[in-house]
């Protein structure tokens, strides 16, 4: 870390419904952001990629949604909340290629059932809960030490 | 090898190229985004037929040097304004993605 700063610094991101228009630019603001505090790259792609794949999932998925980011020396800690149906079996929604993307969203190359695989794969922590027909949230840590 | 020897070898047609000088680390081709997110690396060329803009947000993402869409696939309007807006290299080829890929190994650029 080449620049220390004191407080917890909050980013938060109000996500819509399919706007594919607007996809991708939260998880790149964050990105930008973690660059100029100075962390490491590695920490920096992680923290991006965890982020947008949680992105990806409100935006496919959800009615609406938000992103929290708070970003400390230590570590990125990122929520991600939504309103939409919520997800019913975890377990399976946790496994590489399981998808309820529909077909249209599928042929423009998201979908491939790797978003919440890739999350647990980046994210130091993660944890997942979700109530069907409600919602789902996300809670990812990355942490800015080691790596 | 270079960017600029790369577009000048395979003739590929540039949209945006803000970073030429960029040294390429290797190849990636995929069309699944999040695969892409997940495998390629730092300062890789990424084969797509994707054309929409959201690739930019992945090439953004993992720092890759450069986008090329092959076969001939024509890309939304968008895709190119990102680029540019993003400082994003991005090319277009007729050529198909398993020839296109056959030639950047040929010239040393590797997986």
């Amino acid at each position: 870390m080449e620049e220390n700063f004191e407080q917890t610094i909050s980013l938060q991101f109000e996500l819509k419904s399919h706007d594919f228009v607007q996809a991708g630019e939260a998880s790149s603001e964050i990105r930008r952001r973690l660059k100029k505090l100075g962390f490491a790259s590695d920490v920096v792609r992680r923290a991006a990629i965890a982020a947008y794949e949680a992105e990806m999932n409100v935006i496919i998925h959800a009615r609406r949604g938000r992103l929290q980011v708070e970003i400390t020396p230590r570590q990125i800690l990122i929520i991600a909340q939504d309103e939409g149906p919520g997800i019913s079996n975890i377990h399976q929604a946790m496994q590489e290629g399981f998808t309820t993307a529909p077909d249209m969203i599928r042929e423009l190359g998201f979908g491939a059932g790797m978003g919440l695989p890739n999350i647990r794969r980046f994210a130091d922590e993660f944890n997942i809960s979700s109530c069907a027909g409600e919602g789902t949230s996300l809670k990812i840590v990355i942490y800015a030490g080691e790596g | 090898m270079r960017l600029a020897d790369i577009v000048r070898e395979l003739d590929l047609k540039v949209l945006a190229g803000p970073a030429l000088e960029k040294k390429v680390a290797g190849g990636y081709a995929s069309d699944l985004l999040s695969i892409v997110m997940a495998n390629a690396k730092e300062n890789q060329l990424w084969i797509t037929l994707q054309g929409h803009q959201n690739i930019i947000a992945v090439a953004v993402l993992v720092e890759l040097a450069g986008v090329v869409i092959a076969g001939g696939v024509k890309p939304d309007p968008e895709t190119e304004k990102k680029a540019k807006e993003e400082g994003i290299n991005l090319f277009t080829t007729p050529l198909p993605v398993y020839e296109l890929a056959g030639r950047l190994y040929k010239l040393g650029v590797s997986g």
